[in-house]
């Protein structure tokens, strides 16, 4: 957004996010909004592959549950310090997303999409069979939050309330939009955007299309992973089900619906999504139903999401279309 | 040891006819229409539960009960094409894709509201076991396989030598050419995904009482399907047989042989192999 | 100077067919070279075959007497030969200027740790990528558009764009398919204009055209190409009197205009 108005909203957006925890004590809705930080993490990131780069990655659940599980087994059987164990296992995923994508980039369109699921599912498989390691449908117990940090003038942060966790997960969710902004507004963001374009005709203005993908394949997955040791940190237990591929669809449609290619897109369909089905209580078969609907009637009409509707009523003349890489 | 082996083989082949009757609707409405129907397999999993309901409600004869499924599937499949993927014709298929990802979500929801989570058993007359060359198989198992040959050669048939075959097959390969001399692309579509979606049906009630019917049935099937069209290549019907049979065999014998833990293992490394190495499967056509 | 480009023997077979059999030209460096010939002569794939979108069966391609055979699109542009596509090709969700700046991507250094870091380096890569596009686009003649969307601008300035954007990465030898096809008279005289203006900067061309009286006015030399065979060479004079090419055309039909 280049407009004033738009940088007063952001500003407006960060001073309420801030200050929601000293207003809302509620757990049940702390624990809605530090899931919606999680979530979005995940989100954001997939976005950055699929959104930005237009490659559709269903393995996206995975990269999230390999992060989620390295930084478990660190912290349960290496007796690592969340803070190390963080960018560890998020760089654990980030390896596994590179070595996934040298093979897999080579395919496009819908042959990437069914071969990155199928990829998804092995990994369930492979987490829930091999119980030496990862405790199998068992789950893993009683994962440690983040330890205490020092102070320099005494004292310690320590995050044992809903408030300071809220405050850690919006801290990461920070970074990571800034991280993501930086990429997505430089040339190598452009060479990713080239790439959904038209990447043969990426290729013949001379930027190599491989490494590109590979590029935001990998970063992508990294901070999947970011979300996978935060979700593993807070909720202190896992199972293999939060590697499943429906952790990748539900990604895709929260992207989708909050507008692909954009930044806010999957931040207000992540929100849409984790608020609203907690708040209504709707049972989950319904959810699923509702999430069923609405990805085929907003794919068909509203292919670029809320946040492309609103572009689109603000001015941008055209018909709403997605560019994706053409297969 | 032969037995064994034996053994493994004739359930493998079984197998094989099972996902090779998946995956030729499948490759079916790929091949003509350039959509990866995500959800035939959610398609695949309400046939099950409609002669599920017809043989257990209403007593219908097994063969009446499938060839109705055929229909209601087929009428049903016609509808989906018309709603929900004729409007995405014109835009890139990955669209057509995230749709179908949405038709599947939207399927396993309703079955799971209509009929609840429970697994249930497809009562049938052909589940004693016969003995051929020491080899046990039962009726059912060999019914799939009867049947999958046979609707294979129908198929053939139909495409090859009847009016309505020769007009998919010239949209397939032409689409403006075949728009030239009057052939509606909407009717051919609506036609391919029913009969598409017909097939997927009689696969399903014959393969329904061998294992269990049950609201998220359809997954491994659909994705199994997608990993045979793609070992075969998308659009190529001996491709589909072929590549069913093969699937079939190695999930069979690597199963049996070296993990039944692992055995899901197979069929997506066999995937991913192919991808790396052969995207376009043994029938399809290459690139560069 | 000497040949710019130079194609030996180059073949290539889909199936059991040939669509270019045992080709060999040279472009001298600083002309104007025109690939002419009926429809299905095998023209873009001679030039698919040059910028490695498909490997030749047999045969060699040199720029600037290094071999390039079978390199991918991407190195060879960064050597030096850039392209336009018989449809045209841009990013069309993407601003005129955008385009531009993404095209000049591949003179630049920076890497994923400056945009990270917003080092030195990035900035100065992001600021010399606007200047290139701006110095483009004004050559061109499409300033003024350089913030309309791809997809929105008259077919003309799209023709024009996809020039451009070839022209962003600094080629040595530009390589134009069709470049006025679907354009009216007029627009025909500015782009050969415009065709001419870049020849003057000393990049090297290669144009298949269909258009007989732009190939003539604007070639300094011409190659006939028919069922993937040279039939002649020369200068557009002797190829206008060659028999063997007012039989080729004869039998296809070909447009005047």
């Amino acid at each position: 957004m280049n407009r004033i108005g738009g940088k007063w909203i952001i500003l407006a957006i960060m001073v309420i996010a801030v200050i929601v925890p000293q207003v809302v004590t509620n757990k049940y809705y702390m624990n809605i909004l530090i899931m919606s930080g999680i979530w979005s993490i995940v989100a954001l990131s997939l976005n950055l592959i699929l959104g930005y780069t237009g490659q559709v990655n269903l393995a996206h659940g995975a990269f999230f549950g390999i992060g989620a599980y390295a930084s478990a087994l660190m912290m349960l059987k290496l007796n690592m310090n969340f803070w190390l164990a963080l960018p560890l296992a998020a760089a654990i995923a980030g390896f596994f997303g590179f070595l996934i994508g040298l093979p897999a980039l080579r395919t496009r369109g819908s042959y990437f999409a069914i071969g990155t699921l199928c990829f998804n599912i092995i990994v369930t498989l492979i987490v829930d069979r091999w119980e030496g390691l990862t405790e199998g449908a068992r789950g893993l117990m009683g994962i440690p939050g983040p330890s205490p940090i020092p102070l320099p003038w005494g004292g310690e942060i320590t995050f044992k309330t809903m408030a300071t966790q809220y405050y850690l997960v919006l801290g990461f969710l920070l970074l990571t939009i800034f991280v993501l902004r930086r990429i997505i507004q430089s040339l190598v963001g452009r060479t990713f955007r080239a790439i959904r374009g038209n990447e043969e005709l990426a290729e013949a203005v001379g930027i190599h299309a491989m490494r590109t993908k590979l590029l935001s394949f990998t970063v992508s997955c990294f901070f999947a992973g970011v979300g996978g040791v935060l979700y593993a940190s807070y909720i202190g237990f896992l199972s293999p089900e939060i590697t499943d591929y429906h952790v990748s669809f539900d990604a895709l449609i929260y992207i989708m619906i909050g507008g692909v290619g954009t930044m806010a897109g999957p931040i207000i369909g992540t929100l849409l999504f984790v608020t609203i089905p907690e708040t209504l209580h709707i049972a989950a078969e319904f959810r699923l139903l509702l999430y069923g609907l609405i990805l085929i009637v907003m794919i068909i009409y509203l292919p670029r999401g809320i946040v492309g509707w609103v572009k689109d009523l603000r001015g941008r003349k055209g018909k709403q279309e997605v560019s994706w890489e053409q297969s | 040891m032969m037995v064994l082996f034996f053994q493994q083989l004739v359930n493998g082949i079984m197998l094989g006819a099972a996902y090779s009757l998946v995956a030729l609707g499948l490759t079916l409405i790929y091949g003509i229409l350039h959509i990866p129907n995500f959800a035939h397999g959610h398609k695949y999993m309400w046939a099950a539960f409609t002669s599920l309901f017809l043989v257990v409600n209403f007593h219908t004869n097994y063969w009446v009960s499938l060839l109705i499924a055929m229909v209601v599937l087929g009428l049903a499949g016609a509808g989906v094409e018309r709603l929900v993927y004729r409007p995405l014709r014109n835009v890139p298929h990955i669209n057509s894709f995230i749709a179908a990802i949405g038709l599947l979500l939207a399927l396993e929801s309703l079955s799971l509201i209509f009929w609840g989570a429970d697994f249930r058993r497809f009562p049938t007359l052909y589940d004693k076991p016969i003995h051929i060359f020491g080899v046990a198989i039962t009726l059912q198992r060999l019914l799939v396989i009867v049947g999958a040959a046979l609707f294979i050669i129908l198929l053939q048939i139909f495409i090859k030598r009847t009016w309505l075959g020769a007009t998919i097959e010239a949209v397939a390969q032409n689409p403006e050419g075949a728009q030239l001399v009057g052939i509606s692309i909407d009717r051919v579509s609506s036609l391919t995904f029913g009969i598409g979606t017909a097939l997927a049906a009689a696969a399903a009630t014959l393969i329904a009482p061998i294992f269990l019917v049950y609201p998220t049935m359809g997954s491994m099937p659909n994705l199994k399907a997608f990993v045979v069209i793609i070992i075969g290549g998308m659009g190529s019907i001996p491709g589909a047989v072929i590549g069913g049979v093969m699937l079939g065999l190695i999930e069979a014998l690597g199963g049996g042989y070296i993990s039944t833990d692992y055995k899901d293992l197979f069929a997506f490394g066999a995937l991913v192999t192919f991808l790396t190495l052969r995207p376009m499967g043994l029938f399809g056509k290459g690139v560069r | 100077m000497g040949a710019i480009l130079t194609v030996q023997g180059l073949t290539r077979f889909f199936g059991g067919l040939a669509a270019v059999m045992d080709l060999s030209f040279e472009v001298q460096s600083g002309e104007i070279l025109s690939l002419i010939g009926p429809n299905g002569a095998g023209k873009t794939t001679v030039f698919n075959l040059i910028t490695g979108t498909l490997l030749p069966t047999q045969g060699k391609v040199l720029f600037q007497d290094h071999e390039i055979t079978g390199s991918r699109p991407y190195e060879t542009t960064v050597l030096g030969v850039a392209r336009t596509f018989q449809t045209t090709s841009l990013f069309y969700d993407e601003t005129v200027v955008d385009n531009l700046i993404v095209g000049y991507r591949c003179r630049t250094r920076m890497g994923f740790w400056d945009a990270l870091f917003q080092t030195g380096r990035s900035r100065e890569d992001e600021r010399r990528c606007r200047q290139k596009a701006e110095e483009i686009l004004e050559f061109i003649g499409l300033r003024e558009r350089g913030a309309e969307l791809a997809r929105n601008i008259p077919q003309e300035s799209q023709k024009r764009l996809a020039i451009a954007l070839a022209l962003v990465t600094e080629p040595k030898l530009l390589l134009l398919d069709e470049p006025v096809g679907g354009l009216t008279e007029e627009e025909n005289i500015s782009m050969m204009a415009l065709i001419q203006k870049v020849q003057t900067r000393g990049i090297s061309i290669l144009l298949i055209e269909h258009k007989m009286k732009v190939v003539m006015n604007i070639s300094d030399r011409i190659v006939v190409l028919n069922y993937g065979q040279k039939i002649a060479e020369g200068s557009p004079q002797e190829v206008g009197r060659n028999s063997a090419v007012i039989e080729a055309y004869l039998g296809a039909g070909y447009s005047e205009t």
